[in-house]
This record gives structure tokens, sequence and C-alpha cells, in this order.
């Protein structure tokens, strides 16, 4: 992996006769950007855009997009991708604080106010002349440290581009969820937008993210939980849109800190969701989770989720647990790696990906890696791809169960470690019923 | 209740016959033992009335109340009346115990043309149901067989039995993996189901679930057939002299 960051231009791009070259085709997928200018982020916007020109855009042959095409993200422009009117359903019971991004842009009008006890809440646009932000020394910070050992360009473009986004500074206890609500305004909206998070010592707080972004997103979270923090992120799309994304979560965890991630994504085109987490301090925690359901049927699906979990310190614990269902040609990718930094003694490191191939069509394509360099730790990992339990199925259509709906079961069940990583019942048990109503009224899946 | 008329049966991968024109018939309100050495195909013929994949029929027919069972998918059959109790229940993780049984008995009423049971009205019925099996409320919470011991489980497929009400209720070695509390409770739950609208097909290796259960007609099976039926004395008679005297005779 450490190649990818040492490989040259030209290298990372193929040079097909008639092809532009990789620099030219980095140039031209800048040029269609608006590039925002001046304010507090100025220094990290233009830093970033030099580290994106050092390291170029990725090409197929890279080591990290052997088996994702980046094509997508390359192209200059995004492809117009028509959605359906309606707000998300999920999280509708829950009372959160909603912050409405349309297209990847803060609309105050559509959100609730932003004050709540417990936290700052900003946003990048609006605090653009704003000097002595507090985001000033992390915009852009986590992002550079996770440049390494593996280049993330289009997190680089990200945090040169980025036209919005939220600065969270979480100072205690907020008494509702934060809820981050995409929609999305035109069909064929290219959006960047860019969240920074400080979880300040002992503070907790939970981030929800609903909606559809643009018809192309690139977003990036930078998460800095200083000693003891909390924080949760659990990330649902809505289901019946098509979208192409690539998100990056870049997260350093403090002492005692936890982090947990978990996102469902179900449909969409293609996406790819990459985790970055630096545990730095003795006894953090850090939990990544997927639940992936794609069926080709509803419209073309590749789904990556590529994680990076560093143990630099004592006892640290950390859990990968992605599941994917994929049906009609669907592919799903896991490129998983777990390092353990010399001296991180009785690091706890656990990493399991699964599909559950409900065709012969379908496809999984798995990495896993560990590299550890302590003696006294206990790393596990696993990968496996399946198909239903025909046992299990009997058993259900024995009891009468029909087998469309024995399906359903069995694909909650296999989900069910997954979505164990969401911590709140209340929240776990609705993402539980959405799924299964989706499921249910899509027999085919 | 159930005819079974010269039934053959491969498994469909391999040219293996399994059952060989096997013949029986249970009257409503009977209860009927099977007994036989491994191998002689009795956990075939469960799993072939009760409609697994993997076998193929190449002669003969099942039949519950006059219907052929063999077309039928093995929800079709669930709704028809049939039941099987697994020697193996399968666990299922991430999906609760008291949700499966609903959706079955929902399902199975759905599919009979009958109104389904509202969520008040399911959980009063599983609660007496659960106790009288001695199945905690806990038990009901948690996932499908998950971290149920071997006479757990077994209890779990009674309490289904007892929900679903079947006219027709195959055990297929129930008594394996129990203790003598586990068995007397398996059993008592049984008893208490028996009726003169249902029948029991119990497939066991052992003469002692008889004692708890008491049969009938005993069938003797061997190499895919019954080689001979008669009251409960035969079961005694096969666990004092073994299969051994049944088989030279058969031959």
């Amino acid at each position: 992996m450490t190649e990818a960051a040492v490989k040259t231009k030209d290298e990372v791009t193929p040079q097909v006769s008639g092809a532009p070259k990789a620099a030219d085709a980095l140039e031209a997928r800048l040029a269609a950007l608006p590039l925002p200018k001046g304010g507090w982020s100025a220094d990290a916007r233009s830093e970033a855009l030099a580290r994106l020109r050092d390291m170029g855009l990725p090409g197929p042959r890279d080591e990290y997009w052997r088996f994702t095409d980046p094509r997508p993200f390359n192209a200059p422009e995004a492809k117009p991708l028509p959605i359906a009117d309606g707000a998300s359903p999920l999280f509708t019971s829950r009372d959160k604080l909603t912050l409405v991004f349309v297209d990847g842009v803060f609309d105050a009008a559509a959100s609730d106010d932003l004050s709540l006890e417990g936290v700052e809440i900003s946003t990048l646009k609006g605090t653009h002349d704003d000097a002595d932000h507090w985001a000033k020394g992390l915009y852009g910070a986590l992002e550079t440290a996770g440049q390494k050992p593996a280049a993330r360009p289009f997190a680089a473009l990200n945090t040169a581009a980025a036209q919005d986004g939220l600065l969270i500074r979480v100072t205690g206890t907020p008494s509702k969820p934060i809820h981050v609500l995409h929609r999305r305004g035109s069909d064929d909206a290219d959006v960047v937008w860019h969240h920074v998070i400080r979880v300040e010592e002992g503070a907790e707080a939970t981030l929800l993210e609903t909606g559809t972004v643009g018809a192309r997103s690139n977003g990036v979270i930078e998460a800095d939980l200083a000693k003891g923090a909390r924080l949760h992120m659990i990330a649902a799309k809505r289901a019946a849109d098509p979208k192409i994304g690539i998100s990056h979560i870049f997260a350093r965890v403090d002492e005692g800190a936890a982090i947990k991630s978990f996102v469902l994504s179900v449909n969409g085109n293609v996406m790819r969701n990459e985790a970055i987490i630096d545990m730095v301090g003795d006894d953090a925690v850090a939990h990544v989770a997927a639940a992936v359901l794609g069926d080709q049927n509803v419209g073309p699906f590749h789904h990556d989720d590529t994680v990076f979990i560093t143990h630099g310190a004592l006892r640290g614990e950390s859990r990968q647990v992605f599941k994917k269902v994929l049906k009609n040609g669907a592919t799903g990718v896991f490129q998983g790696k777990i390092l353990v930094k010399p001296g991180a003694q009785k690091t706890d490191g656990y990493q399991i990906s699964q599909a559950l191939l409900l065709d012969e069509r379908s496809q999984f394509l798995a990495k896993p890696e560990l590299e550890i360099y302590a003696d006294d730790v206990a790393c596990s990992h696993g990968s496996t791809t399946g198909a239903i339990d025909e046992d299990a199925l009997f058993y259900f259509r024995s009891r009468g169960i029909p087998r469309e709906r024995a399906i359903v079961f069995l694909v909650l069940s296999f989900l069910a470690d997954a979505l164990e990583e969401v911590e709140d019942e209340g929240l776990r048990d609705e993402i539980n019923e959405r799924l299964d109503a989706w499921l249910t009224d899509r027999p085919q899946i | 209740m159930l005819k079974i008329d010269n039934l053959h049966v491969k498994l469909e991968e391999e040219d293996k016959q399994i059952l060989k024109g096997l013949s029986l018939e249970v009257p409503a309100g009977q209860v009927h033992a099977i007994m036989g050495p491994n191998g002689s195909g009795k956990s075939t013929l469960s799993y072939v009335l009760s409609g697994r994949d993997g076998y193929e029929v190449t002669e003969g027919d099942a039949s519950l109340d006059g219907e052929s069972l063999l077309e039928m998918e093995p929800e079709e059959r669930a709704a028809a009346g049939l039941f099987l109790a697994f020697q193996y229940p399968v666990e299922i993780p991430g999906v609760g115990n008291m949700t499966f049984l609903r959706t079955a008995v929902n399902a199975q009423r759905k599919a009979r043309g009958e109104e389904e049971l509202s969520s008040a009205e399911f959980l009063k019925i599983v609660r007496e149901k659960a106790k009288e099996l001695q199945i905690s409320p806990e038990m009901l919470k948690r996932p499908v067989n998950m971290g149920f011991s071997g006479g757990e489980k077994k209890r779990n497929e009674i309490l289904q039995m007892a929900m679903l009400e079947p006219r027709m209720c195959i055990m297929d070695e129930t008594d394996s993996g129990l203790d003598v509390d586990a068995m007397r409770l398996v059993s008592e739950g049984v008893n208490a189901l028996r009726s003169p609208d249902r029948s029991f097909l119990v497939i066991t290796h052992y003469q002692r679930l008889l004692n708890h259960i008491q049969p009938d007609v005993v069938h003797i099976m061997s190499n895919g057939r019954i080689i001979k039926s008669g009251g409960p004395e035969l079961a005694l008679e096969v666990e004092e002299n073994g299969y051994g005297d049944l088989l030279a005779e058969a031959d």
C-alpha cells in the first residue's frame, strides 16, 4: 500500500492512446469545480491543492483502486441523476437538531436553530471571515495526516474545494442528536462537503446523517476526540436514490475516547466510503461498521468500504464489521487494514467482512490486512462470502413462512452483527424496521 | 390423515435411492412411531414429507387428508397442517423468537384465509403456552434458538407446534440430546396436544420416549421400507433384542 503513495503521476493513470495525461485530467477536474477563495481556511485549501497536484488522481492500476474504477470520481462533470422528492423517513421518531444541506450548502431557513446546550455549531461558509475560528488548526489537518501511507487524492480535493459543511465543537453532552439532512437541489449537482468535529474532553455527541446528497458527492468528516470523548455517527442515506459518492472519515482518538460509526447503504450507483482512524491515546476505542444492500435490478451497484485503523497506543480496541448483501450482479468491495505500531501493546483488533450473495452473478472482493509491530496483541480478521443458508430457509418455510419473507428474515439476520454496532437501541430498531419494510416491499431482494 | 403409498425417493444430486417403496397410514387422532437402525431413511422421510430440497420422488405418493403433499411448497404444507419438529433446530441470529413465531402463525392464518392475530392476542397465547413448557420470557425475546441448550431448543420446537396447531406432527428424533427432565417436559407438551383431530408420527431411536408418548402403532423401518408394524410391544422387543432378528426376518 505504501507503493500507492510514491507512484508518480504518470503511473497512476494508464496512458491509453488519446487519453489526456494525468496532470491534464486533474486540471480539467479542478477547472470544473468552484474553488473557494480567502477566509480562514485559505491556507489549508491551498496546501490541499498542492498535495493533490503532487499525488494526482488515481488510476485503475493504483493498488488502492484495484477493485473500484475511479473514473466516475475522476470525471470533470457529474452525470445528472434524477431522484424522487420527499424527506427521509428515517429517525422521524427521535427529537433531534436537524440541519439541512441542499446540494452540500447549509440551508439555514430549512434548519433548526443552531443553538443547543453542550455544543457550538457553525458552518464553513458562514464563518469564512472569522479569522480566529477554532477549526482553523483542524481543517485539513487530520486529512493531511491520513494521506500516509496511502494517498487519498479525493480527500485532498475535498479540502481544497469544499463548498460548505458543519463545524461542530462538542463541549458537553447535548440532549439530542445532531442530524444532517441532505437534499438534492439539482439533478447534476456535484457536491463537496466537509465537516470538522471536535469533541472536547469527556464530551459526547451523536451525529445522524440522512437524505440524499448530490448526483455526485465528495464528503469528508474530520473528527478530533479529546480524552474520554465519545462520538457516535450513524449515516443512512435514502435507499431509493441513485448516487455516486466518495466519503472519508478521518478521526484522531485520544486516551479513553471512543468513536463509533455505522453506515447503512441501500442501492445507489458507485460508492466508496473510507474510514481512517488514528488511535493516538491509550485505551482508545474505534468501531466502524456498515450494512450494505445492492440490487442491480434497481440500478448499477458498486460499493467499496476502505478502512485503515492505526493502533498507536496501549490497550486500544478496534472493531470493523462490514456486511454486504448483493444481488443481480452487484459488486461489493472491502479493503480493511489494522496497523499496530511498535509499542501498542494489548491491542485488541477485530475485523470481519462478509458478503451474502443472492445469486451467482454478484461478487465480493475483499482485501483484509493486518500489519503488526507489537508482540502482545490480539488481532483477528475474517472474510466470508456465502449464499442464503438453505437449512435456515427450510426451517422458516417449514413453519409456513413464505420463501420471500424468509429471505427477508435471513438478510436481516445476516446484517444483525453490523446493526449491533449502533449502540442506541431505539435508533437500531428504527433502522431494522426500515430495512425490513424496504426488503418486504421489494421481494426481489 | 397421513397416507404414504409406495414412496420411492432418491437423492437429487446422487444416484442413491433412500426410500424404496415405503407405505404407511396414520389415521386421525393416532400416534405412530417409527424406529429403525441408522441409515434406514427415517430422517429422509421426515424431510420429504415436509418438502425439503435435495430429494427426488421417483414413485409413489404422500397425501394429507387426501391431498398430495408432493407438489406443494414447504410453506403450503405447513399451512395445510403439517409440522416437522427438527432433530437439529436451526439457530437464526438477529431474528427474535417472538417475531419468528408470530410471523409463522400469521403467515399460516393468512394462507388459510383466516384473520391474523393482533399483537395482544398473540402475546397472551404465547405467554400461556410458553409457561407450560417452562420457556422463560427472556428465551422468547432471544434470537431464534441462539444460546439455547439442547433441551431448550426442543422445547422451543414444541412451543412452535403448540402455537401453530398443526393436524399432522412429525417429530424427528425429538428425544436426541435430552436429559430425563427435558424429555418429560417435551413429552408432556406433546401429550397435551393429543386430540382426536391431530396425529403424530414420532421418529426415534429409543423406546424410552415411547414410555412418555404412548404410540398406537410402532413401525420398524429398514433400508427405506417399513418391515414390520405392530403395537407398543414392538418397541419393547427392539429395546430388548435390537434390530437383528427383525432384519433377518425381513430378509
